[in-house]
């Protein structure tokens, strides 16, 4: 027993055998509870809203955003707008459904290619294999591709990046490790453009966006590209980690700030990750989501889609 | 980005009737800021739920400090809690009796294994160490040629692997025959990434364990990582019996929460950080320094290294004993103002420490350099034995002291009694986490306070 201001309390089990049990409770409950909620028999309680704040903010989506979302919900629930469960749950995903699709746009029109795909993001997060996926889907599509190493900075990544070039027989423009990266996509946008190909995408070295000095590099990078080609970089793709928590936000802000990305592409969704922390970056940034990556090979990008997305946030 | 811990609470408490003492009111709203701030820190939802289970039993069980703002007591109870479950002191790594000692790193995808093997190599040599590393991702393009690349680097030898050796167990084994070939005392065995649910790939680490008995199962978790840090960390461990955990990535600015999350599922050790892309960008782990961290409150770490590098640590040291025994003399008082002194204004230093902040909310509290300056001139007045012990200073020695100083005899009896009620608060506070502190970084909200 714990002595307290209040009285005596019973000392509690272990963090650990509370957080594992809750944990498999919570799994079990939910799913249940779910389904007794879909065929329409179970009432809203306070239970069900904790359920529900569980499956928001255990996906990533973040405290603040499913306060809100939440607050929403509640203010309809007390206006009697919400019979019953079901309907509470469609509700809030149809939100979900709403807030990405509001950050939709058409991909930019190049009149007159190369058009430009740098990729960028913090460490390790897939950036370099979405460039192969990338390459692979749009040699499907009949069109032209060199790849740009310039990553010049990580072990072998200019290798790895090579490698990923002979599975999709698209070539690599290189120079030495260490060499300037706009050095590297200078040669490459050069290439392309006397060689009239349909797209040049540049690997760039990861970095934490709170290292300024490499955020410059990138937006040295981009001053070079459009002074070969005006309007270039013409997409400016992020690449997220779905297991990626909070921190995905600032990322995704200071990414866009120096070096003005134009969607994300989210990878490692073949995990049990969400990803959720695109929704708060899609309510804030309005950035859209271009893409999901689904694995380690070639054939493991695919198109985002809101409702499929949202649905597998609600997925024990 | 976001607001501290420390500034949320010291909202909440403002805001609250009752300023004086801990309430089961005032408590929920506390609470809820310190749930708000651990989830925002990515730390796991029912992690979050306990802990503030734990911090509410706590905090009503605590004799309420009339030294410490409401604010102040409860930071330092949810740090505490934080510290309890991290770890309270870094776990250093272990050795086999028989060498090469064999040390697995393992973890999810791009998590930073490859580079982790690096600085662990090169933190190996540098301690005494032999290193031979082995890359047993045969799967990733330029994997091996990665790990290869960072051996040239560091000039630190890996086991390539002979033209047969195909397979991660082929290497490994080879590895470790060369090691003991080449006497080499610890192999690193740097394996593919691989997702905590890919059966044939957690069966193929499964069956490397039974082929190489490893000392050390490292698992590798990117600092970013939110909430399925518990699902990863905790199937690793169930299929490996992971013996600790490196965090990469701190050089960012991700709070980190998913160091609570894994400690709590796996309850190992966390070992080592990770804090750059360079070789040399490795750290052992701090558990309050993670723990203030994930807090938001990493500005009091900076001024208590800042504070630490100005301050002799042998002074420091022995301040804080003094403070303990309640041996804290005038002359103390003295010395450590100085010391503070020398760190720039006070107003700065104050204003990065949340605690201070808190007082600086207070109407009564005010930093006024002159009145330093005007403590200093009383105690430079005084005779060493009236520094040494308080008490004989009488009526007449208060006189000779105002004099001295050119301060008023009320002055100086004000000084005398926030001296007396100091020692008496810091008696207190002894062997708490301000208690530990003490000597290094208490006295600034305390001269903020008083004078
Ligand atoms: N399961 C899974 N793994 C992925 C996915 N995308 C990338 N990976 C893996 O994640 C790891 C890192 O991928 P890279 O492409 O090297 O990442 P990067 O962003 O280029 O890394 P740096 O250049 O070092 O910053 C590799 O092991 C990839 O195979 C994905 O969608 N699913
Ligand atoms: N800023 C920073 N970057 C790091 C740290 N540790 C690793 N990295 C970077 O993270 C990226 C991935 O590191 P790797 O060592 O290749 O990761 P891995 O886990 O071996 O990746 P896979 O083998 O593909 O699963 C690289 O860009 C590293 O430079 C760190 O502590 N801080
Ligand atoms: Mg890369
Ligand atoms: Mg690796």
């Amino acid at each position: 027993m714990i002595q307290t201001l209040f009285g005596s309390v019973p000392t509690q089990p272990s963090l650990l055998e509370r957080l594992k049990s809750g944990v498999q409770r919570t799994r079990q409950g939910l799913v249940s509870q779910l389904e007794t909620v879909l065929a329409g028999r179970k009432e809203i309680d306070a239970e069900l809203l904790e359920e529900l704040e569980y499956t928001l903010i255990s996906a990533d989506i973040g405290v603040r955003t499913t306060t809100e979302v939440l607050e929403i919900i509640r203010q309809r629930v007390d206006r009697k707008l919400v019979g019953d469960a079901g309907e509470l749950r469609q509700l809030i995903q149809n939100h979900l459904i709403e807030v990405l699709q509001a950050t939709e746009r058409p991909l930019p029109r190049v009149t007159t290619p190369p058009a430009v795909v740098m990729v960028v993001g913090v460490n390790g997060t897939g950036k370099t294999t979405t460039i192969g996926k990338l390459a692979r889907l749009y040699r499907e599509e009949g069109r032209s591709v060199l790849l740009c190493a310039a990553d010049t900075f990580r072990a072998a990544a200019i290798e790895q990046l090579e490698i990923w070039g002979q599975r999709t027989s698209t070539e690599v423009i290189r120079q030495k490790p260490g060499a300037d990266p706009s050095a590297v996509l200078f040669d490459a946008i050069q290439a392309g453009k006397s060689r009239k190909i349909d797209y040049v995408i540049a690997d760039t070295a990861g970095r934490l966006h709170t290292k300024s000095n490499l955020m410059a590099e990138l937006e040295k990078m981009r001053r070079t590209a459009s002074r070969l080609i005006p309007g270039a970089p013409h997409e400016v793709l992020l690449v997220m980690d779905a297991t990626t928590g909070q921190n995905g936000l600032e990322q995704a802000r200071r990414f866009t700030e120096t070096s003005g990305v134009t969607g994300i592409v989210l990878t490692k969704l073949d995990g049990t990750a969400k990803g959720g922390v695109v929704i708060p970056i899609a309510r804030e940034l309005n950035l859209p989501i271009r893409y999901v990556g689904v694995g380690e090979k070639p054939e493991d990008l695919l198109p985002f889609e809101p409702e499929k997305f949202v649905a597998s946030l609600f997925e024990a | 980005m976001f607001e501290n811990l420390s500034e949320k609470l010291q909202r909440v408490f403002k805001n609250l009737r009752g300023e004086g003492k801990l309430t089961a009111e005032n408590m929920e709203s506390a609470l809820r800021e310190i749930r708000v701030a651990l989830l925002e820190a990515d730390v796991h939802f029912r992690v979050v739920k306990q802990l503030i289970e734990n911090i509410k039993q706590k905090a009503m069980g605590e004799e309420v400090l009339t030294a410490l703002s409401p604010s102040q007591q409860v930071v330092k109870i949810v740090h505490e809690e934080l510290i309890k479950i991290l770890g309270s002191h870094q776990s250093k790594l272990r050795f086999a009796n028989e060498p090469p000692t064999v040390i697995f790193i393992v973890g999810l995808q791009g998590s930073g294994k490859t580079t982790t093997t690096g600085k662990l190599a090169r933190w190996l040599s540098k301690n005494g160490h032999s290193p031979l590393m082995v890359s047993v991702d045969v799967y990733r393009p330029a994997a091996r040629e990665q790990l290869s690349v960072i051996g040239r680097e560091l000039k630190l030898p890996v086991y390539e692997g002979t033209p047969g050796e195909t397979t991660p167990a082929d290497l490994a084994r080879g590895a470790r025959k060369e090691a003991t070939n080449t006497g080499r005392d610890v192999v690193l065995i740097d394996t593919a990434g691989r997702l905590h649910i890919d059966e044939d790939l957690m069966k193929e680490l499964q069956e490397l364990k039974g082929l190489l008995s490893p000392t050390e199962i490292l698992f590798v978790a990117d600092a970013m990582t939110g909430q399925d840090a518990v699902k990863s960390a905790d199937e690793f461990h169930k299929r490996l019996g992971i013996t600790g955990v490196i965090l990469t990535k701190m050089d960012g600015d991700a709070r980190g929460g998913a160091a609570l999350s894994i400690r709590t599922v796996t309850n190992q050790p966390l070992k080592f950080v990770g804090v750059g892309e360079k070789f040399d960008a490795i750290e052992p782990f701090h558990p309050d320094r993670v723990a203030s961290r994930i807090l938001g409150m990493g500005d009091v770490l900076s001024i208590i290294e800042k504070v630490e590098e100005q301050i002799d640590q042998k002074k420091a040291e022995e301040m804080q004993r003094k403070l303990l025994e309640n041996e804290f003399t005038l002359e103390d008082f003295r010395d450590q103002i100085r010391q503070l002194r020398k760190l720039g204004p006070l107003e700065s230093i104050l204003s990065m420490m949340p605690q201070v902040g808190i007082l600086k909310d207070l109407k009564n509290v005010k930093v006024d350099e002159k009145e330093i300056t005007r403590v200093v001139a009383i105690i430079d007045s005084m005779t060493p034995q009236e520094r040494a012990n308080h008490m004989i200073i009488n009526g007449s020695r208060r006189r000779r002291i105002a004099r001295g100083s050119g301060t008023t005899v009320q002055e100086v009896n004000q000084l005398l009694k926030q001296y007396a009620q100091m020692r008496k608060m810091m008696k207190s506070f002894s062997g708490g986490f301000l208690g530990k502190r003490l000597g290094k970084m208490k006295l600034p909200d305390i001269l903020g306070q008083r004078l």
